[in-house]
């Protein structure tokens, strides 16, 4: 069935959902001859229109490199390219568009912390980074680096079993030795906020800095790294409506400064002679080599999508697809789900377990369906042994997802218990 | 169409859920473990070889449905055979589940077959392959852990 052509829930939507959808070409087609439920934006999310579309126009119409031609095509992308860093800035509410450095990916920012920051910078033999266990691999990795080359004393703050961070025990790990603080915002498997306002307000008490993981959450809720009072922040295009390979590097100037580069090349330069050279300012210090420039720019147009539906209204919205699930999941019996049951404390992120089905054949019935979510240990393998789980079934939701998609994985998980009844 | 039904035959659900040679083999000649840390499958295969023939065999472990069934459908497979029978229905077996929906399906997998459908769901075949995978580690001796990635 055409998606125009279904009823509406009757439920007040404070998106338009339907206009939402049609920007996004994907929803359009089946899959196994199926409506398309798209139900893993966790992962990556869909691409409207208008950052396809933004990324194709900078190769028809403009496509040269930044920074360096003298002429006027390499004016507009560089424009443009630049463009989107301010649009970035604005977005996080950074100071200053120097504040944010393009990488990659989360991954790719994680690291130059740890890396110009933490291993080639500040950290000292038995300095102490604390983490957390719901981390994603990508915050943790890097800092065994630190460890492993530095000396680093690694430590973590533990889950609660409801999913959230055991704060009393983070006031204990936190001393003086404590250099670095990391964590994420959202959990990209139980869903858990995390109070990253508080946290990095005690590790500046005793002279630590924040790092702050935003991959789930600044495509999904306000972000303000002043108000956060961050002092690195780390996200990524592709699962915030942008391209793949474009990511943000957020640091405080004075901190970017004190940061060493991860890439040596071009771009990051200001002058190089046999044996030596001068980096170049920040941010331009870590962008070394031809930068991802469509990347960036349908970043850019992604952020002005997000910002026009604003960015307090797709949080509402996600609460709201949150809370309906989490009601229907409530009375599935043989259905455990993972994570705070206060919407306000979560996003829409939704880990799950069926009684008697492993997470692998959940996946592929719903995939029958044309449903899609994820199964697997979430790149989170230490929170998964936290809860001794070794995999979980997971949904998650963003502005193109309603209550009808609730509906249909409510629906595929009967059918799976059906399978294994 | 992928049906459902195609991957989750009867016979599957069956041995997923009540899986023969289900057990550890105490003394066992030889005995490796699999694992694919992607969905976080585990598999032991414990095999009692007498003079090149696989005399009994048996698994323990946790998984997937087509894991789970798979590896019994195996231990049940190759009870009683030689080592180069084993290695050459994994062969068969192997072609059977990267092989192309449709194609005919040989006649020696026998039972096997019924897990023919996987080849409609590439990203299932590891967890078709990983007890076999398991099963040839063991009889090659091999200590170290069998990961699929
Ligand atoms: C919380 C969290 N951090 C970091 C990452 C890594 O993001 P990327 O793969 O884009 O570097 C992810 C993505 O899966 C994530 O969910």
């Amino acid at each position: 069935m055409a998606r125009k052509d279904r009823m509406a829930k009757p439920a007040k939507m404070l998106l338009n959902v339907p206009a939402i959808q049609a920007d996004f070409p994907i929803l359009k087609r089946t899959v196994r001859d199926k409506r398309l439920v798209y139900l893993d934006s966790a992962a990556t999310s869909q691409k409207p229109k208008q950052v396809i579309e933004a990324t194709s126009d900078y190769y028809s119409r403009y496509n040269a490199n930044v920074h360096r031609a003298i002429y006027e095509l390499g004016e507009e992308s560089t424009r443009e390219y630049e463009g989107a860093r301010e649009k970035v800035a604005d977005f996080i509410h950074a100071k200053a568009a120097s504040e944010i450095a393009f990488t990659k990916s989360t991954t790719e920012s994680i690291n130059v912390i740890a890396y110009g920051y933490g291993l080639k910078g500040k950290i000292q033999k038995g300095d102490e980074i604390l983490g957390t266990v719901m981390e994603h691999h990508s915050n943790h990795v890097p800092w065994h680096f630190v460890k492993d080359h530095k000396g680093a004393v690694l430590k973590y703050v533990d889950v609660a079993d409801d999913g959230t961070l055991k704060m009393e025990q983070y006031d204990d790990l936190l001393t003086r030795h404590t250099k670095i603080v990391t964590v994420t915002l959202c959990s990209n498997v139980l869903g858990t906020i995390n109070p990253v306002k508080e946290i990095a307000k005690r590790a500046h008490e005793v002279g630590a800095l924040c790092v702050v993981d935003a991959a789930q959450a600044a495509p999904h809720m306000p972000v303000d790294v002043q108000s956060l009072d961050a002092d690195f922040l780390a996200f990524s295009g592709h699962k915030m409506l942008g391209p793949t390979g474009i990511g943000v590097l957020y640091g405080k100037a004075e901190l970017l400064e004190e940061t060493e580069p991860l890439l040596g090349g071009g771009e990051m330069i200001r002058e190089v002679h046999l044996g030596w050279a001068k980096w170049n300012d920040v941010p331009y210090k870590f962008e070394g080599g031809t930068p991802n420039i469509a990347g960036a720019i349908g970043l850019g147009v992604a952020v002005d999508y997000l910002t026009k539906l604003g960015m307090d209204a797709v949080r509402a919205h996600e609460m709201e697809v949150t809370q309906y699930a989490l009601e229907k999941f409530d009375r599935l019996k043989g259905v455990t789900t993972y994570g705070p049951k206060d919407v306000k404390r979560r996003a829409g992120v939704v880990s799950f377990t069926i009684e008697g089905a492993h997470p692998h054949d959940i996946a592929s019935i719903l995939d029958v369906e044309g449903i899609c979510i994820r199964s697997g240990h979430h790149c989170a393998q230490p929170l998964m042994e936290r809860f001794d789980l070794p995999a979980t079934a997971r949904a998650s939701f963003y502005i193109y997802n309603d209550l009808d998609d609730v509906d249909a994985l409510i629906a595929g998980i009967k059918r799976v218990q059906e399978v294994f009844a | 169409m992928a049906d459902l039904r195609e991957l989750y035959q009867d016979t599957i659900l069956d041995h997923s859920k009540k899986p023969r040679n289900f057990r550890e083999i105490p003394g066992a000649t030889a005995k490796a473990v699999g694992h694919n840390p992607l969905c976080g499958d585990r598999v032991t295969v414990y095999l009692r070889l007498d003079a090149g023939n696989i005399a009994d065999i048996a698994f323990i472990g946790q998984g997937c449905a087509i894991s789970k069934a798979s590896a019994s459908l195996m231990t049940d497979a190759v009870k009683g055979k030689s080592k180069s029978e084993a290695t050459r229905l994994f062969e068969r077996f192997r072609k059977m589940v990267t092989g192309r929906p449709g194609d005919p399906i040989d006649a020696s997998l026998g039972k096997l077959a019924v897990l023919s459908g996987v080849c409609e769901f590439p990203v299932r075949v590891k967890c078709a392959s990983l007890p076999w995978h398991t099963l040839e580690a063991a009889l090659e001796a091999k200590q170290e852990t069998v990961s699929l990635e």
